[in-house]
């Protein structure tokens, strides 16, 4: 079987197994997963910058916040947004931001790359904290989940958990796919060469910035799709989900999963949430169970050491993501 | 005589005191190999650097095609039709051969920016890529990781990446250095091929190879041209015997 395949036999397992999760799971677990599978799409996002294109930002918390935000200060106060403008719109929100502050920190290189993404992350996290735009540290409350309908017909009511977690899946799966198909172009091909070998790129005539700007503005909207699912699971916004914790959980994700790989962030998604679950569970640890962040330090330091390409590395043994995928050229008659 | 495909006026480089190209001004035609010999630290690769677009010029002027390119960042001068290969071998280490070639191809397709369709699917770029390979003699290491390729064939495959852009300038940066004779030889008939519907700008120590190929040379000491013209000009003057080659034998080599 061609990578390829067995990559398609497993994603239709793990979707299958995902779908028929909600038959024998309780409601908490349910719940739970479907909170891991908006930070799969989470994880997902920022690996197509720092797994493909060699962007390491350290702000991606900003378009998970923004996007909940969005969607709590757009929507009506005591009604229900409709899903298909309010989904949208907090996208382009953070597309937009994306575009404007890309234009800036892509200018920048390696470590100072990484610190200017967290300085703009920081400068969203405290407008909403220190001003009175978005209720302060006290967030706002979203009172009703976003309505899924068509006429009068809802397809689906995301207040039940089960529909939430069905919406959230395909929409997971959706994104993979998206993504898949994106980094197997011509288009990804030239950003995994930007991420290997920038100088050459410019060199052969690729206008390097420009593919970098437009990762850029995917992943910010990608991540703001998580970021609103994750608005409309908790039905608040505080200035938490944009704080730099959240960025480096997302940056833990990815490189526990596996970066470059797609589908190693999102196993990235479930061992973290995993992990955590099973850290600060006082029933087994006790008192050290709010310490759960050293646990998890510890075994993300053991995860680098031992597994460099993470938990997908452990999958497959292959080279590299481009290489790996090489596929004979079709010549048409 | 034809007109020049590039021409400079004076170009100069600068690195803080150091003058590394000084107001060089040369004319390259299509046809011709045009090589730029000179000590090591003439300036030779910076006069590259300067016409890729890899550094912006201090001062002077670089005319492709009757378009003035100075300080034109290096991707834009690529796509007007200029190649080149690096002294320092530069090259996607973790990708195939191919895919190598095929990357420097796609930059020439009109449709890389789609995002939907597979990148195996683009008939003319891995044509492209394909002929790039056979030219520069790797097509036998096509599906070979670029990082497992020995020394001499990388070299190979950075030439190759430079073909598979379809230039019509093309500046080669020590082409054969770090090639095995057999490698050599074949770059050298490959350049003499390549010459017929090209411009070339060959730098090279390998005079064998220089008075092989080389239809006019330029000799640069300290950054300046002291000597540029035929071979058998540049030959003759006494000027380069003494500030370079130190003596008449090497140049009969
Ligand atoms: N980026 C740079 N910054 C500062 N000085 C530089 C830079 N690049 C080159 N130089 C200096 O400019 C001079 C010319 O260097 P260059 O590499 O162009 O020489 P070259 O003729 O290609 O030599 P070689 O035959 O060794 O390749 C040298 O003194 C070098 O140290
Ligand atoms: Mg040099």
């Amino acid at each position: 079987m061609t990578p390829a395949r067995t990559r398609l036999f497993a994603l239709l397992a793990c979707a299958l197994l995902l779908a028929l999760f909600p038959l024998f799971g309780g409601t908490f677990y349910v719940q739970l997963i479907a909170k891991v599978m908006i930070l799969a799409i989470f994880a997902m996002s920022l690996d197509l910058l720092i797994g493909y294109t060699g962007l390491v930002s350290f702000g991606h918390a900003a378009y998970f916040g923004l996007a909940g935000y969005a969607l709590a200060l757009l929507g009506p106060k005591y009604e229900a947004a409709s899903l298909w403008w309010s989904l949208p719109a907090a996208m382009a929100v953070c597309a937009l931001f994306a575009l404007v502050t890309g234009l800036l920190v892509l200018r920048t290189k390696g470590i100072f790359f990484i610190m200017v993404t967290l300085a703009f992350a920081q400068m969203l996290y405290f407008v909403f904290h220190d001003t009175k735009l978005g209720g302060g540290s006290d967030g706002i409350y979203i009172y009703n989940k976003p309505e899924l309908k068509i006429g009068d017909f809802a397809l689906a009511n995301l207040d039940k958990i089960e529909h939430f977690y069905y919406f959230v899946l395909i929409l997971m799966l959706a994104v993979y796919l998206l993504l898949r198909r994106v980094l197997g172009s011509t288009f990804g091909r030239a950003l995994v060469g930007i991420k290997v070998n920038e100088h050459r790129m410019q060199a052969l005539g690729f206008p390097v910035f420009r593919y970098k700007l437009a990762s850029y503005v995917l992943a910010g909207a990608l991540g703001g799709l998580s970021g609103y699912l994750a608005a409309v699971q908790f039905g608040f916004v505080n200035p938490e989900i944009l704080s730099w914790h959240k960025s480096g959980q997302v940056m833990m994700m990815v490189i526990l999963g596996g970066m470059g790989t797609l589908y190693g962030p999102v196993l990235g998604a479930f061992a973290f949430v995993l992990l955590q679950e099973t850290f600060s569970n006082q029933a087994w640890f006790g008192s050290l169970a709010k310490h759960w962040q050293l646990a998890m330090g510890g075994f993300v330091v053991l995860v680098a050491l031992y597994l460099p390409r993470g938990l997908a590395g452990l999958i497959e043994r292959k080279a590299q993501p481009a290489v790996e995928e090489e596929e004979k050229p079709k010549e048409k008659p | 005589m034809s007109e020049p495909i590039l021409r400079t006026h004076e170009l100069t480089k600068r690195f803080g005191g150091l003058v590394a190209v000084d107001k060089v001004s040369l004319e390259l035609h299509v046809g011709e190999v045009h090589a730029v010999i000179g000590p090591n630290g003439a300036g030779k690769s910076t006069l590259t650097n300067l016409l890729s677009g890899d550094l912006p010029p201090t001062s002077g002027t670089v005319q492709f095609e009757n378009r003035d390119i100075a300080g034109l960042p290096s991707d834009r001068i690529s796509r007007l039709g200029v190649g080149r290969s690096y002294q320092k071998t530069n090259i996607f280490l973790p990708f195939t051969v191919f895919e190598n070639c095929r990357l420097a191809a796609q930059s020439r397709a009109p449709r890389a920016w789609r995002v939907w369709r597979g990148a195996g699917v683009f008939g003319d770029t891995n044509r492209q890529a394909e002929a790039a390979m056979e030219a520069a003699g790797l097509a036998h290491r096509r599906e070979r990781v670029a990082a497992t390729l020995s020394h001499g064939e990388q070299r190979q495959l950075e030439i190759a990446m430079c073909l598979a852009t379809q230039p019509r300038l093309l500046l080669l940066d020590e082409p054969l250095a770090g090639m095995g004779p057999h490698e050599s030889h074949r770059m050298v008939d490959l350049i003499r091929k390549l010459s017929e519907g090209h411009a070339i700008m060959l730098i090279e120590h390998d005079m064998d190879a220089v008075f092989a190929v080389a239809h006019k040379l330029t000799v640069m000491v300290n950054g300046e041209v002291i000597e540029s013209g035929t071979p058998e000009t540049v030959r003759a003057s006494p000027a380069v015997q003494l500030a370079y080659l130190g003596g008449e034998d090497n140049l009969h080599g």
